[in-house]
């Protein structure tokens, strides 16, 4: 069975701090990593290729700039079998449409039986490339999915959503998407450092090794069907009352006092 | 030609979700400055008789589709109604709820029609196309307004091309319209041709949580706990300080990832937006993706040891202090102010 994982490098977003007195962000130095529920994703895939153990492989698949080299270096490490990188200038500037349709034709190119994306990434948090990517590749999707199995030719699915479970059963192919808590994404070895960089290749696939395989307009800044009209700073709400120094006891009057104030108590 | 606002009203076991009911009232609002009509998009089995409501807070017309492919939330069935909706009526703005089903099925939606999707927004907006040469001319557009980079930035996008506009919405950020019997409007069925595919995935099992977990956006008090908590045992005190309250318990993602509660307890950019009465944040520092979730709430109390935390540049009250001895001394004190009260209604 071939597993192919989808993963996104993202800049680490619990790290990014607003400047106050620019009111921008201040992006220097937030040190990328691969996406959480994707990384999640990738332990779920060689969990999977481990229990199967019948010479499955796991494929992981990246659309970005040649810095993401190292995103997918590292899922290498943690023992995936190959890598690819989808980049090329004009993928630059794809909304979430164009992105899965140049992801769809990664994966179709480089062929798959299940397809695992995580649910979200955390820069973006659209959660839309992995429903979208299934449809490009005309495969049902289940999305959070929490554990996975493989029996026969199905694949049980137990997702969380709301205020129930569902176990479900697909056929092969599909495609799954991975909440963080699906797995714990192990460390990477020493050995599979040094595999991922001596032994393993990341391969490139560019616009023209994937051009058969999309509507060339439909790809790019300029095939994305949505825009960015503009962003800005979040406006902060205004600070209120702060005590740094009360006694435990002062404290507590504090806040009752300011319970019963509001009528909350 | 494209027309109207199509709103998604999503529901589980025939029971409307309030965030359908939010976005009808949502899509008055745009409809108006379209000068167009609202059409609310039912789908489910045996759901006909909840189309009255729809109507009754703010539908001009509702969409049913009654199927038992529709009964419960399978991606492909809805999608395929969906898509036949679309396919009938040609809206020219579709909303859907930011749930698990609306970001499960909106984007599926959107790759099939190929048209755009805005995901979670916070805001919308109707406005003339930006680069239309005559602005009395221009064409009006969806202007969808999100939070992106974890909170840290908004983004406004608009889909100038492709028809309908679509966007899910955030659940609690739009006002309902309050409920008016008397308000009048259509109810028409459509079939949908489910096609063989639509079958692929089946369910095996439907787990209910056996006690109906409560909904932390539904509480009029949250009290909330971060990594400073300790453990998993620091919600102990917090829970009895919720108790007095008549309130519930919440976190932030750092307890969710160290398994010290449950994921539906989070609050914040992946967790739920709440904007309940009080939010008591207990050793909670204040990432910018939880202030994002939360700080809508109506009065904000923030107890932490540090006073350079960033929960307190929100905090309408602002303690530096130790959690572990305030909020059980806090819990008393409201007890014996509840009691106080108790007697002197006698």
């Amino acid at each position: 069975m071939k597993i192919v994982v989808c993963v996104k490098q993202v800049p680490d977003t619990t790290e990014v701090k607003l400047d106050p007195k620019t009111n921008t962000l201040i992006r220097d130095g937030v040190p990328s990593i691969i996406n959480p529920d994707d990384k999640a994703g990738i332990e779920a895939a060689l969990e999977l290729k481990e229990k199967l153990n019948d010479g499955s492989t796991v494929t992981i698949v990246s659309m970005g700039p040649p810095q993401a080299d190292v995103a997918l270096r590292e899922a290498l490490a943690m023992g995936a079998d190959e890598a690819y990188l989808l980049s090329d200038r004009k993928f630059g500037g794809s909304d979430t449409y164009a992105t899965s349709t140049i992801v769809a034709a990664g994966v179709k190119k480089i062929g798959f039986d299940i397809v695992i994306t995580g649910r979200q990434a955390i820069d973006g948090d659209t959660a839309q490339v992995g429903p979208q990517i299934a449809e490009h590749l005309g495969v049902p999707q289940v999305s959070y999915a929490e554990d996975i199995n493989v029996e026969g030719n199905k694949v049980i699915v137990k997702r969380k959503y709301e205020d129930r479970e569902h176990i479900l059963e697909l056929p092969i192919p599909c495609l799954i998407t991975a909440l963080s808590e699906l797995a714990t994404p192990r460390y990477m070895s020493v050995k599979g450092v040094m595999d991922a960089y001596r032994a393993k290749e990341v391969k490139v696939l560019t616009f023209e090794d994937l051009k058969d395989m999309f509507n060339p307009d439909y790809i790019g800044l300029k095939g994305s069907p949505t825009n960015v009209f503009k962003s800005f700073p979040k406006q902060a709400k205004g600070k209120g009352e702060f005590y740094p120094d009360l006694s435990a006891d002062e404290a507590v009057n504090t806040i009752v006092t300011k319970l019963e104030e509001k009528h909350i108590i | 030609m494209s027309k109207d606002v199509f709103v998604f009203v999503e529901q589980r076991d025939g029971a409307i979700a309030k965030v359908g009911i939010e976005l009808i009232g949502e899509a008055t609002r745009l409809a108006a400055k379209l000068n167009e009509k609202v059409v609310a998009v039912l789908l489910g089995s045996g759901i006909k008789n909840k189309a009255n409501m729809c109507i009754e807070y703010g539908a001009d017309k509702v969409v049913v589709v009654d199927a038992p492919e529709l009964a419960e939330y399978l991606t492909d069935p809805y999608a395929r109604a969906i898509e036949t909706v679309i396919k009938k009526y040609d809206p020219e703005i579709f909303i859907y709820g930011a749930t698990s089903i609306g970001r499960d099925l909106a984007p599926r939606v959107s790759a099939r029609i190929h048209t755009g999707l805005t995901a979670d927004c916070t805001g919308l907006d109707i406005q003339p196309d930006p680069k239309a040469e005559d602005p009395s001319k221009a064409q009006l557009l969806l202007y969808m307004t999100r939070p992106a980079f974890g909170g840290n930035l908004m983004a406004t996008i608009i889909c100038r091309d492709y028809r309908p506009q679509m966007a899910t919405v955030r659940p609690g950020v739009m006002q309902a319209l309050d409920k008016d019997t008397s308000r009048k409007g259509e109810i028409e069925e459509v079939k949908v041709e489910f096609k063989p595919e639509d079958s692929r995935v089946k369910i095996r099992q439907i787990l209910k949580e056996e006690k109906k977990s409560a909904d932390i956006t539904e509480a009029k008090v949250l009290v909330s706990g971060g990594r400073g908590i300790g453990g998993p045992q620091g919600f102990g005190i917090l829970k009895d300080c919720a108790k007095v309250l008549g309130g519930e318990i919440s976190s932030s993602r750092a307890c969710v990832d160290a398994g010290w509660i449950e994921k539906d307890r989070q609050v914040g950019q992946t967790g739920k937006t709440v904007r309940p009465d009080l939010y008591m944040a207990c050793g909670i520092s204040g990432a910018i993706q939880h202030l994002a979730g939360m700080e809508q709430s109506n009065y904000i109390v923030a107890i932490n040891k540090n006073d350079t935390a960033p929960i307190f540049d929100v905090a309408d009250l602002g303690i530096v202090g130790d959690l572990k001895v305030i909020v059980p001394k806090l819990t008393e004190a409201i007890k014996k102010v509840k009691a106080s009260k108790e007697v002197k209604k006698d």
